[in-house]
């Protein structure tokens, strides 16, 4: 099937989100669409899936005209999306999630029975490996992105959209997805594969569409490009992924962990006795797939979550059972995993969000009266240091892009004078113009003395920032790694758990 | 700041239409915009039940209906009998809650209680917190007041301000235990505070067949007289009301500087909004929630309060404390959680009480009209679409006020 996108140009109050794209997503051809968030994708997919109406602009499958009032129009026609959040019911079973919203029936009974075969039959022709009786929540996330993709077949998508699939998975489950995008090519459906990360885009796509501001700005293949030239195509300007920065001088250990031991569910040890030091004047990361223990052995040292085991010390103070408050006033700054949950109250303005850990602190506060003059006034000086685009102070932080709320958290964090700065995937879901400005920005942090526990998923990021990187693999710290041994591949070997003799911790 | 900085990646736009930036325009503008326009929408909700309250006026009178089933004989008549019907209603509503200073006296008396009901209310809501138990900390707060006003005996610059302060840590000692139970054991509040609900109530009925408490020679729930030291004085001038009014504004301003001007407001509204982030950011959120309890309680506490000592028969019942709890809740959705708006929803409110019975005598429209006209008010509040549809207006900039109907027990 062929979807063509003919001069399609969407507004929203404010904003000109598609300014005259035309694409076309021929069958038999992975169709990759590369942009920095806000460029433009999702809502071009969602005109394409129904979700939103063109200002103008036309939509042609196999050459007729269409028009989708609505997802079930385009899901007829033949388009079959997978959302970057997953659109499952969690108790029910793989079949039972595939077959809602086109149930068949006998006599007015569920036709479970022909639904699992078919699902059996997907799964078997496209190698999916996805047991139809199995209920989805207890399946990895890995797996239900399949059922999505198998809702999408069970439908007869002709063209399949895939949407930040990758955002979810852990690196084999990314391999694993890429090669079922293959099949699905190969058996001569048309799939749009959206995405920010280059590598990716350019394992799996045979046509490449970059988006900017609404725009196209240029169609490529993997073979006549590279990922600094699509980089550079994203925003505009040529960017060197890497960071420069001189060797670290560190100093004495600020955070001490002596080991640490976390207690999931079960009681069992999420975190295994981690013993790590951060010194003042370096970027220790801890490496690892997602849901190796990493978030909980950021809650132990933030104060969220009490050790069952071990100790924590902040420039020699023992901190292991003081309150989170405790530790601020030592010197810790936190930028949290989930800026969103844990690190913004969204409804709050700019002004309020920059002082949330700060709140009860001199100039901000004088006795309980809250010094607005001061928090306003470090507002502006913060807007303006680093270059947060907000209407204004006022303006409600969630209505702040992505990157830009970011930026709140990290000017309320860098600037506090704070030993250990405690960052946990800060660059999470930010383009490549972000991203870069937070590396630069934690170098500086780094050489004004700072020590920097750096938690991230991404490998790009630890080697580009790291001075030494601990490996964590189900809750242990197998190595911590420095200088030469910083290779991709050590890393690698021990994030899959795979300890060589001479890294043994 | 410029937007065509070049140095670093432009800000990206918005990807879908709920993240579309505010409207251009000097940040204090748009603000004080925001707010214009949830006043707005209140007066319309306000204007749509008074108009459909007009209709159930017109179709529960005699005179009108008599007028309609000729229609087709005689338009003309059924129309303006309809019109005059219910502008006469309203024009005794009004006349009996704002018509005169007596009226006026009646309305500001019957606000009181209702302000201080409505801050608690407010307050917890801001905290994240659904204080459904306003009635029995109203009746826990008023006991502990008429002990203190029954029992003690000393002249009235301190026995007034003592049964006040009684008054205040009864109600604050019945909702910190709810925000107690809340922290450190995760009981919903909805359901603590309906329970203390009915032990406040349970409690009430037993002190009242207390000899320290029961008026002699009664048999029903009444108590013996407050004494004379412990009441709230009248106010000069020709509305005299009483002290308890001042206290209530008083407690308004003391409730907007609290939650708007404080730290400890600023950690109530984290905690409130984000439970998650204020944590992160070091705030003890059980601590909040206890506070933000107490607190409510104590004002609740207040509003049985002031009326035990402010109202003429200057006794403790069984009956009146149980609605005031429930109006509370209706009060602090009108007024949209804010202390100023709670103040005008009380006005508004006591007013329709006052004037209820005036209505009454002068047109023969039943007083429950007034229970169906704040239900009206009530609907339209939390329901902005349907005024939105009704008046051709949008309400989408609402979505900042704080959502009373969304926000079911915040956590």
């Amino acid at each position: 099937m062929r979807v063509e996108i003919d001069g399609i140009t969407k507004r929203f109050p404010g904003v000109l989100a598609v300014d005259d794209v035309s694409v076309t997503f021929e069958p038999g051809e992975v169709h990759a669409l590369l942009g920095e968030n806000g460029a433009g994708k999702s809502t071009l997919m969602n005109l394409l899936f129904g979700l939103h109406e063109p200002d103008s602009g036309v939509l042609r499958i196999d050459g007729r005209d269409v028009h989708f009032h609505g997802p079930s129009d385009a899901i007829a026609a033949g388009i079959g999306m997978v959302h970057q959040h997953f659109k499952l019911v969690p108790v029910f079973t793989v079949a039972e999630n595939v077959m809602l919203g086109v149930e068949e029936t006998i006599r007015g009974f569920l036709d479970r029975r022909a639904a699992r075969a078919r699902v059996a039959e997907l799964s078997e022709r496209y190698g999916l490996k996805v047991d139809p009786g199995a209920v989805v929540e207890d399946l990895p996330v890995g797996i239900q992105q399949r059922v999505e993709i198998i809702k999408a077949l069970y439908r007869d998508a002709q063209c399949l959209i895939l949407d930040e699939a990758t955002a979810v998975l852990t690196p084999p489950e990314i391999e694993d997805l890429l090669e079922i995008v293959a099949q699905l090519r190969d058996d001569g459906r048309a799939i749009v594969f959206i995405s920010h990360k280059l590598r990716e885009v350019m394992a799996a796509a045979d046509k490449i569409t970059v988006l900017r501001r609404g725009r196209v700005v240029g169609s490529t293949t993997p073979a006549r490009s590279s990922p600094g030239e699509l980089a550079s195509m994203m925003v505009g300007r040529d960017i060197d992924l890497t960071v420069t920065k001189a060797p670290a001088t560190p100093a004495g250990a600020v955070l001490e962990l002596a080991g640490v031991t976390v207690l999931g569910e079960h009681d069992k040890p999420v975190v295994d006795e981690v013993t790590f030091d951060v010194r003042a004047g370096e970027i220790l990361a801890v490496a690892g797939v997602s849901g190796n223990g990493q978030t909980e052995l950021v809650q132990a040292i933030t104060g969220l979550r009490v050790p069952a085991a071990g100790t924590i010390a902040l420039n020699g103070t023992d901190l292991t059972h003081k309150s989170v408050a405790d530790r601020f006033e030592r010197g810790l700054a936190h930028v949290p995993e989930d800026r969103q949950r844990d690190g913004l109250v969204g409804p709050f303005p700019v002004r309020d969000n920059l002082v949330l850990n700060l709140w009860r602190r001199r100039p901000f506060a004088r006795g309980v009266r809250i010094d607005r003059r001061a928090i306003r006034e470090n507002a502006d000086a913060l807007i303006e240091q680093f270059d947060i685009r907000t209407s204004s102070i006022y303006a409600a932080s969630e209505t702040l892009s992505g990157g830009n709320q970011q930026k709140v958290i990290i000017a309320r964090e860098f600037t506090k004078q704070a030993k250990l700065l405690v960052l946990s995937q800060p660059t999470r879901g930010l383009d490549v113009g972000s991203i870069k400005y937070i590396h630069t920005r934690v170098v500086e942090q780094r050489d004004a003395g700072c020590a920097v526990l750096l938690v991230s998923y991404e490998l790009d990021e630890v080697l580009a920032l790291a001075d030494r990187v601990a490996v964590m693999c189900e809750g242990r710290v197998l190595g911590v790694l420095e200088g030469e041994e910083l290779t991709r591949d050590r890393i690698g070997l021990l994030m899959a758990g795979t300890v060589l003799p001479q890294d043994a911790a | 700041m410029s937007t065509t900085d070049s140095e670093l990646p432009p800000a990206p736009p918005p990807e879908s239409p709920t993240d579309a930036p505010l409207t251009p325009g000097t940040s204090m503008a748009v603000r004080f915009a925001a707010y214009g326009r949830t006043a707005l929408f209140t007066v319309l909700a306000i204007v749509t039940a008074l108009l459909l309250g007009a209709l159930v006026i017109i179709f529960s009178d005699p005179d009108a209906l008599g007028a309609w089933s000729s229609f087709f004989s005689d338009p003309g008549e059924a129309l303006s009998t309809s019109w005059q019907v219910a502008f006469d209603s309203y024009e005794a509503l009004f006349d009996s809650s704002f018509g005169e200073f007596d009226a006026i006296n009646r309305t500001l008396v019957e606000a009181t209680p209702l302000l201080f009901g409505g801050l608690s209310v407010a307050l917890a809501f801001r905290a994240g917190l659904f204080n459904i138990g306003g009635a029995g900390q109203v009746m826990v707060g008023a006991s502990a007041a008429a002990w203190a006003g029954l029992t003690l005996d000393l002249p009235a610059v301190i026995h007034l301000p003592v049964a006040l302060l009684a008054g205040f840590a009864g109600g604050m000692l019945w909702g910190g235990i709810a925000g107690f139970l809340k922290a450190r054991t995760g009981a919903h509040e909805v359901i603590t505070t309906i329970m203390l609900n009915f032990i406040a109530l349970r409690f009430l009925d037993y002190l009242l067949t207390t000899d320290r408490f029961q008026r002699p020679g009664r048999n029903d729930p009444l108590s013996r007289p407050m004494a004379e030291s412990a009441r709230l004085p009248e106010l000069p001038g020709p509305v005299p009301a009483h002290l308890g009014l001042l206290l209530a504004l008083a407690a308004t301003f003391g409730v907007w500087w609290l939650l708007e001007r404080s730290t400890i407001g600023f950690r109530m509204r984290a905690v409130g909004t984000n439970p998650d982030a204020a944590r992160t950011a070091g705030m003890s959120v059980g601590a909040t929630y206890v506070l933000a309890m107490a607190l409510a309680g104590g004002l609740a506490g207040l509003a049985g309060t002031s009326n035990l000592l402010g109202r003429p028969s200057f006794s403790l019942s069984g009956g009146f404390y149980e609605s005031i709890g429930f109006d509370a809740i209706a009060l602090a959705l009108v007024g949209r959680s804010k202390p100023g708006g709670v103040l005008g929803a009380a006005v508004l409110f006591g007013a329709l009480r006052s004037g209820s019975t005036g209505m009454q005598a002068a047109t023969q429209t039943p007083v429950d009209i007034i229970v169906v006209i704040q239900a009206l008010i009530i609907l339209f509040v939390a329901a902005p679409r349907i005024v939105e549809a009704i008046w051709r207006v949008r309400a989408r900039e609402l979505t900042d006020a704080p959502q009373f109907t969304s926000g079911w027990g915040g956590s």
